[in-house]
């Protein structure tokens, strides 16, 4: 490269960093003022000293918080990772289908199953709690995963499905001379490219499930039995709120996620991807 | 492509499971509220005496819903226009070998990982017009930016002003989600076709705009589905950030439909805004998905 | 790697069916399930000192809390109907007295009437006979108070009254040149906060009842007053003055976040229910000395109260442990163990006066001698359904401030609920 280009190449290279980091600044504003509050006492946790430091930090805020969510943080890790895994899998299954064996109709049941996103489920509570209570899962956490699975496939599809898109079929073409059937296809090609969609669909489906409320609370009533969000929520008074407190528990509560993300992270790395599609 | 018979039937045996749970779960249930709807079902007991469109002729006349529905259209389409935007520039520049990528991201996905219950506080806070970013802009000597955020009723064309702040908080809670997507989609893109473009001299917004962006098209849909459907579906976010708004200038179907099921028992009101709920979203996705489908 | 993958889902995922399923059985004991939104601070502590009495005495029931949080009951509520309707009601919960209780449960058949409790008991002398009737429906009474609160309390910050020499505002007249006084020194003179709506109504039953009068103000919810008459356009428009001397931010504040307006001396008033006597305790303010309260203005000799109560759903599971939950929220140990913690005065007049604190004992003299009427803000004066509707209309009439429209449309929901 002449200087000139290399001049260049650094120069845009200092204009992406800049963007990033700025954006990440943006990001972080609320994320402060969270951290920040829950470091503050009662007296201090007032709107007036939004933006102030919390100038006599305490943890006091998190250790309550903990106590309180830590008798349901492991009914949340019992929920959210089956209702995650298999969710996902039906995603890819459906999503690998409705993109690469499209029998007649295929495409309308795609959209059938895609509607699913849409009901409001305030709207769907009373049938939903007479249905479970009608194969005897209402009150427990099998009928919660359930729920969640159901409602987990239409995005999970879509995803698989538009991921899958882009494989060129090219690809499954080979496979079917050498005699694979349509499952093993799946297993021996599609699969292992398919590591950044799961990425995706992990993550959503692993934070909403870990932070849903309104059907965990409907569906399980025993505390014994309640995820994380409902200790969380609770942790507010019909009245008075300490925000302090919350917010602690807000921040607790969204560290498993923040786990998720880190340990997902290196799925994201192209290589790995290129390396399997070409090996 | 060659497909054998006896291969798509196994093809659709897979998909058997999900279709059979989609439609209990889905249309048994649809099926149920479309009844209520049509229901003269007020109160606790179930009442399913059928009343025909008197109770969507009563909602739809009701000024309420008559807000709701402008500020559900201008909500969605400013929030997917930000999302995507914003998506797509911060998963085109993560994916060009940036030291700290794994930082980058975790930074701009937290945000949703933050139960929306409390942002939805914070953000309050934050947009409050005496203490929040009015305070600061005062600080800094740009006071004359400050206005009242989402306590302002104002409204030009059928947008509220007010619903700039709900916007801008639902936007940082998903646009790092949709960056993820985004960077997924770029890193389904086989490389030789962009280094092939490299070599050929083009310029790196050529290759956005001539490369990755058809490429994108599929994950594109998919992004705007899932942001479509989690700002029609809106609820947690703006009821515990701005309630209703002055004057319903923050309010949205789906706090008017719990509002009316849960406290004003009014079951057939209820379902009728959950329907319409579902037939927006039907009027919208059907025929783009239908060209999608022509198209491919 | 993908088989040891599968393994380990299903490893995951099996386990946690069969716990579900070992939960579910664990419901067939011998236990008693209580429902209420009472979550967090001194309301659950009040709920907990409930159950230790209740344990005490039965000490072989298993005592389940079903507390769901949000929004002063809004969650709760749905997810009280739903399991309601679905057929699975808890043994007890938590509902407020009138208009909250008689329309949506009692008329719809879903409560089994207590009266015998109260016979029983011998709580018919206990409970005050306007309390009562707040219950009961068709001659039978079908929930026992736990406490009452009191919603017509003006807030005041003593300091700034004193520093300007003003003394709190007995009438809506005396409350217009205490504003202007104030707003001449740069105070806020009232603070409200009515992010979730429902603090504007709060305010606005306070300036009905101060200017129609007791009798004209439940004329409102009887249907003997109308909405559009004279003197309810006056009270609203009285109530668009009050409006003048708010907070400019009130829309993005919650009644807490306006009663620390009063506590910084940023704003001078804030009328709310008693409830904010716990928020100033909580906040390090001493009362009589910092803050002091008087019924907000023109409404002497007035108790404008809300009470939560427990009923009997029908076909309560354990039924016969509700019945003695109800016992013990009634007794006179039950309601003094309760409501000190809980901020609020028994609804009987026959308890424990030295365990109260200087703002209760004021408000239980003035329950046994003012004449009492229900707030609407929280369930007493109107069904829910009602209520919602009141909301809707004040949420554009504090907008558009508009006495006429407001009017009219009052009227119109007051047509479609009135008794």
């Amino acid at each position: 490269m002449s200087t000139k280009v290399k001049q260049q190449y650094a120069f845009s290279r200092v204009m992406i960093y800049a963007v990033l980091i700025s954006a990440a600044a943006v990001y972080l504003v609320p994320i402060y003022i969270l951290l920040n509050t829950s470091l503050k006492s009662f007296e201090a946790a007032t709107l007036r000293q939004l933006w102030v430091p919390a100038l006599e930090p305490t943890f006091e805020p998190f250790l309550r918080a903990w106590s309180q969510l830590a008798p349901n943080f492991m009914n949340s890790i019992y929920l959210t990772i089956p209702a995650t895994v298999i969710s996902c899998i039906l995603g890819s299954l459906n999503g690998y289908v409705f993109s690469k064996w499209r029998f007649r109709g295929a495409d309308v049941l795609f959209v059938l199953v895609l509607f699913g996103m849409f009901i409001p489920y305030q709207s769907i509570l009373i049938p939903l709690v007479q249905f479970l209570r009608s194969i005897g899962l209402y009150g427990s956490l099998g009928g919660l995963i359930l729920t969640h699975i159901v409602y987990g496939i239409p995005i999970t599809t879509l995803i698989f499905r538009n991921y899958y898109m882009e494989v060129p079929d090219s690809l499954l073409d080979a496979s079917y001379i050498d005699g694979l059937g349509m499952f093993q296809a799946y297993l021996w090609i599609v699969f292992p490219i398919s590591a950044p969609a799961f990425v995706v669909v992990i993550i959503w489906q692993f934070t909403n499930i870990w932070n849903e409320f309104l059907f965990a609370v409907t569906l399980t009533h025993r505390p014994s039995l309640q995820p994380i969000t409902v200790a969380l929520r609770n942790l507010a008074g019909s009245q008075i709120v300490e925000w302090n407190v919350q917010m602690a528990g807000a921040f607790l509560a969204a560290l498993p996620t923040l786990a998720v993300f880190i340990s997902l992270g290196k799925f994201f790395v192209r290589g790995l991807m290129a390396g399997s599609v070409k090996g | 492509m060659v497909r054998s018979k006896r291969e798509l039937w196994k093809a659709f045996g897979l998909v058997v499971p999900s279709l059979a749970v989609i439609s209990v779960f889905v249309y048994a249930f649809i099926a149920w509220s479309v009844r209520t709807s049509f229901s003269a079902w007020k109160g606790m007991v179930p009442d399913y005496t059928f009343v025909g469109l008197r109770n969507y002729f009563t909602v739809f006349s009701r000024q309420r819903f008559q807000i709701d529905l402008m500020n559900t259209l201008s909500f969605t389409v400013s929030f997917l226009l930000l999302c995507v935007v914003i998506g797509i520039l911060l998963a085109w520049l993560i994916d060009r070998n940036i030291r700290g990528e794994g930082i980058f991201r975790t930074i701009y996905l937290f945000p949703m990982s933050v139960s929306f219950v409390v942002t939805g506080v914070v953000w309050r806070w934050i947009f409050n017009p005496t203490v929040g970013i009015n305070a600061l802009l005062r600080q800094i000597g740009l006071g004359h930016l400050a206005w009242g955020w989402y306590t302002d009723p104002t409204r030009i064309g059928i947008f509220h002003i007010a619903l700039i702040p709900v916007i801008i908080a639902a936007s940082w809670q998903l646009s790092g989600y949709t960056m993820a997507m985004f960077l997924a989609g770029f890193r389904g893109i086989p490389s030789e076709l962009t280094e092939q473009a490299r070599i050929d001299g083009a310029g790196e917004f050529f290759i956005l705009r001539k490369i990755y962006l058809p490429m994108l098209r599929p994950i594109t849909l998919s992004a705007l589905i899932v942001l479509g459907h989690f700002s029609l579906k809106i609820f947690d976010l703006v009821f515990t950030m701005t309630g209703s708004g002055p004057a319903f200038a923050t309010d949205v179907p789906a706090i008017y439909m719990f509002e009316t099921t849960f406290r004003g028992n009014n079951y057939g009101e209820g379902a009728v805004i959950s329907i319409v709920m579902l037939l927006m979203v039907a009027v919208v996705i059907v025929p783009y998905l239908a060209s999608t489908f022509r198209k491919e | 790697m993908r088989k040891v993958c599968i393994v380990l889902m299903l490893s995951i995922a099996v386990p946690a069916l069969l716990f579900s399923a070992g939960a579910r059985e664990a419901e067939e004991v011998n236990q008693l399930e209580i429902f209420s939104w009472w979550t967090a601070g001194g309301e659950a502590e009040g709920l907990d000192a409930l159950f230790d009495i209740y344990s005490d005495l039965y000490p072989e029931v298993d005592v389940v809390n079903a507390t769901v949080a949000g929004g002063a009951g809004a969650q709760a509520k749905a997810v009280l109907s739903t399991r309601m309707q679905g057929g699975n009601p808890p043994d007890s919960f938590q509902v407020h007295a009138g208009r909250g209780l008689v329309d949506t449960w009692v008329v719809a058949d879903m409560m089994e009437p207590i009266t015998f409790i109260y016979e029983e008991e011998g709580w018919l002398d206990a409970f005050p006979e306007g309390v009562i009737e707040m219950v009961s429906y068709e001659g039978e009474i079908y929930s026992v108070p736990a406490n009452i609160h009191r919603s017509n309390v003006l807030w005041y910050n003593l300091e700034i009254f004193e520093s300007n020499g003003l003394s709190a505002p007995q009438t809506i007249d005396e409350f217009f040149d205490v504003a202007e006084a104030l707003a001449d020194a740069g105070v806020t003179p009232l603070a409200l906060g009515d992010v979730n709506t429902w603090e504007a109504t709060h305010l606005l039953e306070s300036v009905m009842l101060s200017v129609l009068g007791p009798e004209a103000y439940g004329g409102l919810w009887s249907g003997d007053t109308p909405w559009d008459g004279e003197a309810a356009k006056e009270a609203l428009s009285v109530f668009v003055d009050m409006l003048d001397y708010v907070n400019t931010d009130h829309a993005a504040l919650t009644w807490d976040e306006a009663a620390q307006y009063v506590i910084d001396g940023r704003a001078a008033m804030t009328v709310m229910g008693d409830w904010a006597h716990g928020y100033f305790m909580a906040m390090g303010q001493e009362p009589g000395e910092d803050y002091k309260w008087i019924p907000s203005p023109g409404t002497q000799g007035t108790f404008m109260m809300l009470s939560d109560t427990f009923g009997l759903p029908g076909g309560a599971p354990h039924r016969t442990n509700a019945v003695n939950w109800l016992k013990v929220v009634g007794s006179v140990d039950g309601q003094d163990a309760f409501n000190p913690k809980k901020g609020s005065i028994p609804a009987r007049t026959d308890t424990d006066r030295s365990r109260y604190d200087m703002y209760l004992q004021s408000a239980m003299d003035d329950f046994a001698g003012d004449e009492i009427v229900p707030s609407v803000a929280h369930g007493a004066a109107a069904s829910e359904a009602w209520a919602s509707e009141v909301n809707d209309v004040v949420s554009i009439f504090v907008s558009n401030k508009n006495v006429d429209n407001a009017a009219r449309s009052f009227a119109r929901v007051a047509a479609d609920h009135a008794p």
